[in-house]
């Protein structure tokens, strides 16, 4: 009996380790980041495992041993002291081995989440791409290119992209693995995700936020490609696609699984801005959307909304 | 005709061959134990002794075997969907029929299984360990167990009439609010939420003041058992925790049967409201249920490993800080949702440093065990198993504390690893520990050690074999919530085998079940009422303890008040008194009963039959007001002949 406990202990470690091992394969798509974003995660995650490693490991070790060497069995020589029950110095070693380990992950969880919320890399100019999942499908909008696209998203490697991220249906959250950690999509507000590609190639994101039917089929591919690339495919998409109109955007929020992708030569001008405010965004402030400086007729002028997005960066 | 044919196609959940055998099963199981009452003449037993009992004893075994239940259909439930994902592109079960199970997968593992086997726990327990002849309010006691026996009995019908919420758990909005939702479903959850949250409440209130008022004389507060601070500690959370949820649900149900915008963004609410009330409850939640089965391990781990507990004041201050610091954690359930980085950081920390007194907890049972002589029974075995799973699932939930890692780990297949990690690995194991430890305590006989055994390998592989490979299908960006996915993702083979692991789980449960039948007619009877060498007062009594619990009141001189007695060798004093004991009552049952009518009218917008039931409440508790009849005497002749059998 005890024996099968330290075999279970034993066990449990070996198929943490070949589960760690096996994390290798590109399936894993965690562990093999393709952006700064994720990178930063990812090594918080390594980081993160050793530190907890360092402390579970050990314990599991004494754990078997102990229960080894005090089982009770006739003619067992270890001491048997049934009285002792404090010790000042032992409580102090292992009040402060978990200080010390949650100081060591304060310190890079600090940094790292105030660092995510800027652009990784500062001497590139960003692009700012609208994304608002729909049931259940997820639509695209390039403010600077003015084209959209259903269930795809172009971007241009190595640079910075912003997404603005809101819903028109229940809140989902916006998942691309290897380019970094998700944010929500909420109904009546714009939320911020900086990710980036490093290198040109298609990326797996999917919907991380249960929305009802056909969420398990909410993904979506993100194609990296170098900005001559990226802004040949705008000027082909604007030459042959078709544009979507205001009843063509009614039709695509019909509650219905898309199995396919679609892309659209351009879009109904502020429609994002439009899907937010419709949806509660007038009771909201978002400064990164720039509705102070809305004109009279509620349309936005993005230049100044890029503008105010690069101050606010800063701070 | 058609009107009432289209009427019941809606009532009754139709188009399904499961829920048409469940339909068959009910009905004939209903059958069964109508026959079995009647044929027997049982019922006028059943209503003296059980329904009508206020006694904490009867009242912990109901709550277990309510529990036990919920136990099997959540994990039925948990079956249905692991064969659902075993394969890429399965077709077992419909995206809607899937979102329902999953649903009340979580809403019955979390407040219909772990919190009355944790309140089936309490009141086996507590009054006997600092030595009370009962609860402090007993009636309430009956009261708080109808309310949860009533909800879960609606959450539970909604499967085959109206059919069953599919928001998940959590029953976010938008998602959970009309617009997206008409149908009764969520109705159902937050009415059936609602009416067991009273009962919880009121528990957290009664063993509150069971504890601070009822304790034998002596017993200081750094006496009591641990087990009893863990109950104390759990119940200041549930006190400060539920009233939130209440709120929540209470406003989510106005928005939703009478049209108000409380969470409707379009109309100036908020359903970020919604979700920070939610776990502002959730978060603490998980602790309510926990530090019982912290306070299990503590009393096993004494125990079994012969010795006193180590670091009783660590264990005394981890948990009240625990209780305390779980309130500054809520937040970690959404990251993801666009606070800033000071938010998340200060949630983040505040989240890690829970780590700390679970670590010191750790350490603690550890060296109970060092120089000490452990006694592998089935308790024992349970509590050390927990130690290396509770670990991992502590570690992972440092990681997951990591706001910029949370990004990666959110609401993926790894969050899933985890918080069955904590709830399996810490919770249900702790209280199948106590399960065992207290059973013949409560019943009189031991659970037969090889069957249990058995039952513990069985659920010890399979957990491993069904939760491990879900991290990896987080880091493989598989998310939570999906019915299907497609082929060529590399997803397939981990949840193959994470589906092998719950049907281990499963043949556990079954050979636990078996081992239960067994035990009653084989099991090793317990004559001595100390049938582990116990250290505290329930071990002084015989098994299952008389009415009255103590003949005589104990004086307590310090910790393992028990243990120092046999010690001492000192006889027990045999001055006996005529002993207070309050008399049964059959409102609590009644008044739950319309409290259930009630929230199924209100489920179907039937505010007739609301009111009705509410109205039958207000009778129920105009006439207790004036019921003076509440409590009598057992005479000294009584307790003599008692104790002599």
């Amino acid at each position: 009996m005890k024996r099968l406990q330290h075999v279970a202990t034993l066990s449990v470690i070996a198929v943490m380790t070949a589960l760690f091992i096996s994390g290798c394969g590109p399936e894993y798509m965690v562990l093999h980041p393709a952006g700064p974003v994720a990178r930063t995660e990812f090594d918080l995650i390594v980081l993160s495992t050793i530190l907890v490693a360092i402390v579970i490991i050990p314990v599991m070790a004494i754990l078997a041993y102990i229960v080894y060497r005090y089982r009770d069995v006739p003619g067992n020589k270890a001491p048997y002291m049934p009285e002792w029950a404090d010790s000042k110095v032992l409580e102090v070693i292992w009040w402060r081995i978990p200080i010390v380990i949650i100081v060591l992950l304060a310190v890079p969880t600090a940094k790292t989440t105030f660092a995510l919320t800027k652009p990784p890399v500062q001497d590139v100019k960003p692009v700012t791409i609208q994304v608002t999942s729909l049931n259940w499908k997820w639509l695209f909008t390039y403010p600077d290119q003015k084209v959209a696209t259903v269930n795809y998203v172009e971007i241009p490697a190595g640079v910075p992209v912003q997404f603005v991220l809101t819903s028109d249906s229940p809140m989902n959250s916006f998942w691309v693995p290897q380019l970094g950690g998700q944010e929500y999509t909420m109904p009546g507000m714009a939320m911020r995700l900086w990710l980036q590609a490093d290198k040109p190639g298609e990326y797996f994101g999917s919907g991380a936020s249960f929305t009802g039917e056909g969420f398990a089929h909410m993904r979506f591919k993100v194609v990296a490609k170098p900005q001559s690339e990226f802004n040949a495919w705008v000027e082909q998409a604007k030459q042959t696609s078709p544009a979507l109109t205001k009843d063509g955007y009614e039709k695509l929020k019909q509650p219905n699984v898309l199995n396919n992708t679609l892309t659209y030569s351009s879009y109904p001008q502020g429609l994002f801005e439009e899907i937010v405010d419709k949806n509660g965004g007038i009771y909201m402030n978002h400064d990164f959307m720039g509705n102070k400086q809305k004109d009279q007729s509620g349309n936005m002028n993005h230049d100044m909304q890029n503008h105010q997005m690069l101050e606010s960066m800063s701070h | 005709m058609s009107s009432i044919k289209d009427f019941a196609s809606h009532f009754f959940v139709t188009g399904d061959p499961l829920i048409y055998g469940s339909d068959v099963a009910i009905v004939l199981v209903s059958l069964a134990i109508i026959f079995v009452l009647t044929y027997f003449k049982k019922w006028g037993w059943l209503w003296r002794e059980w329904l009508t009992t206020v006694d904490h004893k009867k009242i912990a075994i109901m709550y277990l075997i309510a529990s036990l239940l919920m136990l099997l259909r959540g994990g039925i439930d948990a079956i249905l969907m692991r064969i659902q994902l075993a394969f890429p592109n399965m077709h077992f079960l419909q995206s809607e029929h899937y979102n329902e199970i999953f649903t009340t997968h979580g809403t019955i593992m979390i407040l219909f299984m772990a919190m009355p086997f944790m309140f089936a726990l309490y009141n086996a327990v507590v009054p006997l360990q600092i030595g009370a002849r009962d609860v402090a309010f007993p009636y309430l006691n009956a009261v708080s167990f109808w309310l949860f026996f009533f909800g879960a009995l609606l959450l539970n019908i909604s499967f085959v009439i109206g059919g069953s919420p599919n928001a998940g758990w959590t029953a976010y909005p938008p998602l959970s609010g009309l617009e997206f939702n008409p149908g009764p479903g969520e109705n159902f959850y937050l009415l059936a939420l609602s009416i067991s949250g009273i009962g919880s409440l009121a528990t957290g209130i009664n063993f509150l003041v069971t504890i601070l008022k009822m304790r034998a004389p002596g017993m200081k507060l750094m006496d009591m058992p641990l087990f009893t601070w863990s109950v104390l500690a759990s119940c200041v959370i549930i006190i400060f925790a539920f009233p939130p949820l209440t709120v929540a649900l209470a406003l989510l149900l106005i928005d939703r049967l009478l049209g108000a915008h409380f969470f409707t963004m379009a109309a100036g609410g908020n359903p970020m409201m919604y979700i920070n009330l939610f776990w502002i409850w959730g978060h603490p939640e998980v602790y309510i249920v926990l530090l019982p089965a912290f306070g299990v391990y503590s009393e096993v781990v004494s125990t079994f490993s012969k010795k006193k507990i180590f670091g009783y004041k660590s264990m005394v201050a981890s948990m009240m800080i625990i209780s305390v610091v779980s309130y500054f954690t809520w937040l970690h359930h959404f990251f993801t949702m666009g606070a800033g980085a000071d938010v998340n950081t200060f949630f983040a920390i505040a989240t890690m440093l829970i780590g700390i007194p679970t670590g010191v907890k750790i350490f603690n049972w550890i060296f109970t065990m060092f120089r000490g002589r452990i006694r592998l029974t089935q308790a024992m075995l349970w509590t050390i198993a927990f130690i290396p799973c509770f670990a991992i699932g502590g570690a992972t939930g440092v990681m997951l504390a990591i706001a910029p890692a949370d990004y990666q780990y959110h609401n993926s297949y790894f969050l899933i690893g985890h918080f069955h990690q904590a709830l399996i690995g810490g919770v249900v194991f702790g209280y199948l520990a106590g399960l065992y430890y207290w059973w013949p305590k409560m019943f009189g006989f031991k659970l037969d050690e090889r069957l249990g055994v058995w039952a513990f390998w069985f659920w010890q592989i399979g957990f491993y074999v069904c939760f491990m490979p879900q991290y990896a299908l987080g880091f493989m960006g598989m998310t939570r919530r999906i019915y299907t996915y497609p082929d060529g993702l590399g997803w397939g083979s981990l949840n193959l085998v994470s589906t092998v692991g719950a049907f281990l789980m499963g043949v556990g449960f079954i050979i636990q079940v078996w081992q239960i039948l067994y035990s009653i007619k084989y099991g090793e009877r317990d004559v001595t009422g100390d049938p582990w060498d116990g250290r505290t007062l329930e071990w002084s009594i015989p098994s299952p303890a008389p009415l009255y619990n103590f003949a005589v009141i104990p004086h307590v001189k310090g910790m393992d008040a028990w243990w120092m007695m046999k010690q001492e060798m000192k006889e027990k004093p045999a001055q006996i008194k005529p002993i207070h004991m309050p008399k049964n009552s059959g409102i609590p049952f009644i008044m739950s009963v319309f409290f259930f009518i009630a929230g199924f009218g209100l489920t179907f917008h039937w505010f007739w039959m609301g009111g009705f039931g509410l109205l039958g409440v207000a009778v129920c508790m105009f006439i207790r007001s004036f019921d003076y009849d509440t409590d009598y005497y057992i005479t000294v002749d009584e307790i003599k002949r008692a104790e002599a059998s």
